[in-house]
């Protein structure tokens, strides 16, 4: 049916506008409001900044930044590691996907959780995870790619394997067997049957995590910054320097332009992809149980093994190096982070900068939850009318805007925007959990979406056919599914705000640092004592989150809860 | 008593429903019968307040439904898919309504045994409704429907989902249940054997429009139009001199007559038929069959069930098998009956090789409908 335009007796609208539609839509506006002054303002403010420096328009800054060597350098890095990273990224995923989602091995759901545990390892925690496996003491530096851009493409692919994995692997699990069982019948080689009726299938899928991969490479900042030193720098890096090294507002806003984009246009895909996936998610065949492998899913399966080996490397060297200082073996490491005169590096103790990180991460998460659920709760509706409907799509497109504008560009122009009355922030303790909500809110959003939208319309209307008012009839019908996800995407925020770095890097006080930025100033600065601390603290924080997460993966909420 | 006038439905610029008028009786049961995409379930869901009407009014004992939302107009509905809540028990499905009228536990318990007990599901109180066949969670639906105790029960195609020989056990049960539960319910189906067996009245729906309204008894002896025969399982249509002739044939031939000697014309032959068309009343010593309009007119359309056309060595048609297939407890065929042409009929012998055989059809009364 053709939904163009809706004529209607006037007054016949009344009781379809009551009070719950009218409450919905009013709610929504309170995440909308935190979008606007949270999201919009600043990075407006940046723009404004770069664009308008003496209250006139000025572009002629484009050219001039563009024509530059080093823009050229940035870009054409930032380009091929990102697109180097998606491609070995989804080589390497889709293996592993089909035998963690098709397959059913003893240890699975531990091998699953390895597999994911990286996404949400704070950046920076990677970042000397790598480092300390690839310098040229560690356990590879024999390899010699200390100082090259190996380490950042590695860490590109260790961060998002768990995108590819869980989102391919999702679509993977649901499949309906018959259709692959039905080619074969008809005298397909098990290759003949992936590649044209397994591989169509999963394609919405493959584009969308794909393109997920790609945003987050180019957008990365803490493994950039970490381990491309002053040789590699991302558009991301460049926005970070520019901004907080060389003061040219003017370059880093031509550059965050550039790049917001882009992540338009990749959201964008995202979006027309992500649609695809859901609508096949609820078409899911009751034949789709995993089996047991057999002799052709050895390759597979050993894929599967190297990626485990891939992602424990890091961490176990991680581990170990924090262990040891000067050759010997040594707790000394974790003694210093309790101790604020332990190095003149920092002005808190490590042990200070985990409580704040915790009290932090709290309030984000608290913050992003509730936003999130409102947002998920209004974008999962349907509208009659096709304007309505529209505005809801464009609500979930911007919901998702976070996902990829430069945490650097959110985070400055924080500081630039929100510094005078009535909204004087600088020095609130507010600002940080709010810049880190921010940044958990799409995925929070995302966790829980799917789930609403799974829900048939008609449960409500059956709820409310009996006699439920539609807070009930919501509640009836939506409540008990959302429980699950609900928990795990507040872990998810959780996770991601402890983590977060591009943003808290400038809005932490020095007084009240967070984990991430106390390791960063601790890999700054040389000397072994630095680095030990450096390497302990990682490990605490990686296990903090590797907690939060496992408590997550343990409510296996499945392939719904991802992108 | 529920009333729509006029009750018109748009999506955008299509008519889901179109000017639609009826009324339901307090205690009797009207089937929506049409095809998928009719209107018919839209028009349910505007009586329930799920759509907005754009034209008329719905009104319930003469007062006027707009601007009660659904949850207060006191109607139930129940789904072809049940849409049971997963989350709850069966008990607890059905005590949904009772629960939200704050009703105690106790009692609550009893009305859901009891209730149980009515759609024949004894015992299934802490049921999943997963754990649930496809009819015992429609039992479920309409015992949770009906625990609300609705003015106005809305079956959507509440048995469509269910494989055939459940669906004809369940029609009967739900009948039996609405019957007994005095229950005033909108049934919309396409089904026109779930409309017969479990309405009072029936309206037929057409691209929106209700083209037909009446008894389900008036409805299934004399369809108005073509398209309502046809959906009320008239098979074939005769015009012209070969409905003269059928005509002709059931009005002066006696059932199960001695055949008439082979090679000889059909009674009456076409020649005796009057080439204005006129003629065709029956004669005074034989009695119209019952409710049959018997208003000759060339212009008019014959409708024959297949149950019109039976296999009977006696029968006044002649004409050769060209398919036969066999169901259940009957053989289809087609039939190319002499001055006729191709005509649905009901055989009994699923062995018999028929096929290409020659063979004579008796005329059901019964079945055969004049449409004006």
């Amino acid at each position: 049916m053709t939904v163009t335009r809706r004529t209607r007796a006037p007054g016949a609208r009344a009781a379809y506008l009551n009070g719950p539609a009218l409450a919905l839509g009013l709610a929504a506006l309170l995440p909308v409001a935190f979008l606007a002054v949270f999201f919009l303002l600043p990075v407006g403010g940046m723009l404004a900044r770069g664009f308008l420096p003496e209250g006139r328009l000025d572009l002629s800054g484009v050219p001039e930044v563009l024509g530059r060597a080093r823009t050229l350098r940035v870009l054409w890095f930032t380009l091929w590691s990102s697109l180097a990273g998606t491609v070995l990224t989804v080589g390497l995923g889709l293996p592993v996907a089909f035998a963690l989602y098709r397959l059913r091995f003893p240890g699975r759901a531990l091998v699953r959780a390895v597999v994911v545990m990286p996404f949400v390892l704070p950046t920076v925690v990677v970042g000397v995870m790598f480092r300390s496996l690839l310098a040229s003491r560690g356990p590879l530096g024999g390899l010699g790619w200390d100082g090259t851009w190996v380490p950042i493409l590695l860490a590109f692919v260790f961060f998002n394997l768990a995108v590819v994995v869980r989102t391919v692997g999702g679509m993977w699990e649901g499949l309906d067997r018959r259709a692959e069982e039905s080619a074969a019948a008809l005298g397909a080689t098990p290759f003949q049957v992936w590649r044209t009726v397994t591989l169509p299938a999963l394609a919405p899928a493959v584009v969308s995590a794909a393109t997920l991969v790609f945003l987050f490479c180019s957008t990365a900042f803490g493994v950039v910054l970490t381990l491309g030193g002053l040789r590699y720098g991302t558009v991301e890096t460049e926005i970070y320097l520019l901004t907080t090294q060389f003061l040219d507002l003017r370059g880093a806003a031509v550059l965050s332009v550039l790049q917001l984009v882009a992540v338009v246009l990749m959201l964008a895909v995202a979006a027309r992809t992500r649609a695809a996936t859901e609508t096949t998610r609820r078409r899911v065949g009751a034949k789709a149980a995993a089996r047991t492998p057999r002799r052709h899913d050895i390759p597979a399966l050993g894929v599967t093994a190297l990626a485990v080996a891939f992602v424990l490397l890091p961490v176990g060297t991680l581990m170990v190096r924090s262990f040891r200082r000067s050759g010997r073996w040594t707790l000394e490491n974790y003694r210093a982070l309790g101790d604020p005169a332990s190095t003149p590096a920092l002005r808190v103790s490590v042990t200070e900068a985990v409580a704040n990180s915790l009290r932090t991460a709290v309030d984000a998460t608290v913050l992003a939850v509730v936003l999130g659920l409102v947002v998920a709760v209004v974008v999962s509706r349907r509208p009659r009318a096709a304007g309505w409907r529209r505005v809801v799509a464009a609500l979930d497109g911007a919901f998702m805007l976070p996902l990829g504008i430069s945490a650097v560009t959110v985070g400055f122009g924080f500081l630039i925007t929100l510094d005078r009355p009535p909204l004087d922030l600088r020095t609130s303790p507010a600002l940080v959990p709010v810049a880190q909500a921010m940044v958990a809110l799409p995925l929070v959003v995302r966790t829980l979406t799917p789930v609403l939208r799974s829900v048939d319309p008609r449960q409500r209307e059956a709820a409310a056919a009996l006699g439920a008012a539609p807070w009930r009839a919501a509640w009836t019908a939506e409540g008990p599914v959302l429980a699950r996800p609900l928990l795990a995407a507040t872990g998810f925020a959780f996770a991601v705000s402890l983590g977060e770095f591009g943003a808290t890097s400038f809005l932490a006080r020095p007084d009240r640092p967070t984990v991430p930025v106390v390791i960063y100033q601790l890999i700054s600065r040389p000397g072994v004592e630095h680095l030990g601390m450096a390497l302990a603290a990682s490990v605490v924080l990686a296990v903090l989150t590797t907690v939060v997460m496992g408590v997550v993966e343990r409510l296996r909420v499945g392939s719904l809860g991802t992108f | 008593m529920l009333q729509c006038d006029d009750v018109t439905v748009r999506f955008g610029a299509t008519v889901a429903v179109d000017d639609v008028s009826l009324t339901v009786d307090e205690g009797s049961v009207l089937a929506v019968l049409g095809p998928s995409g009719c209107g018919k379930s839209t028009l349910l869901r505007a009586v329930a307040g799920l759509e907005p009407l754009a034209g008329g009014r719905i009104a319930w004992d003469g007062r006027d439904l707009a601007g009660v939302p659904t949850h207060e107009r006191g109607f139930a509905l129940m789904f072809q898919d049940g849409q049971l809540f997963a989350h709850a028990s069966v008990a607890d499905n059905i005590g949904y309504s009772l629960r939200l009228r704050r009703v105690p536990a106790a009692q609550r318990r009893r009305r859901v045994d009891e209730l149980l007990e009515l759609v024949g599901l004894p015992g299934y109180a802490a049921r999943r409704p997963a754990t649930l066949s496809g009819g015992e969670q429609q039992r479920v639906a309409l015992a949770r429907a009906l625990a609300a105790e609705p003015a106005l029960l809305l079956l959507d195609e509440p048995l469509s989902a269910l494989d055939r020989s459940l669906r004809e056990r369940l029609a009967g049960d739900l009948r039996e249940i609405l019957v007994a539960t005095r229950t005033t319910a909108v049934l919309v189906t396409h089904d026109h054997d779930e409309a017969f067996t479990i309405a009072d009245r029936m309206a037929v729906m057409l691209a929106g429009r209700v083209v037909q309204e009446g008894s389900t008894a008036e409805v299934w002896r004399a369809p108005t139009t073509r398209e309502v025969a046809e959906f009320i399982g008239y098979e074939t249509f005769l015009t012209g001199d070969a409905a003269d002739l059928v005509r002709a044939a059931t009005t002066t031939t006696p059932p199960a007559t001695t055949p008439p000697p082979t090679g000889q014309a059909l009674v009456p032959p076409a020649t005796d038929t009057p080439p204005t068309g006129q003629a065709l009343v029956p004669p005074p010593s034989a009695p119209p069959p019952t409710g049959q309009p018997l208003v000759p007119d060339r212009t008019g359309v014959l409708a024959v069930r297949r149950s019109g056309f039976r296999l009977d060595p006696h029968g006044p048609l002649r004409g050769v098998v060209r398919r036969a297939v066999a169901v259940s407890d009957a053989v289809h065929l087609t039939v190319d009956v002499e001055g006729v042409g191709e005509v649905a009929a009901l055989g009994d012998d699923p062995s018999a090789q028929l096929e290409g055989r020659e063979v004579r059809l008796q005329i059901e009364p019964r079945g055969t409908a004049y449409l004006i």
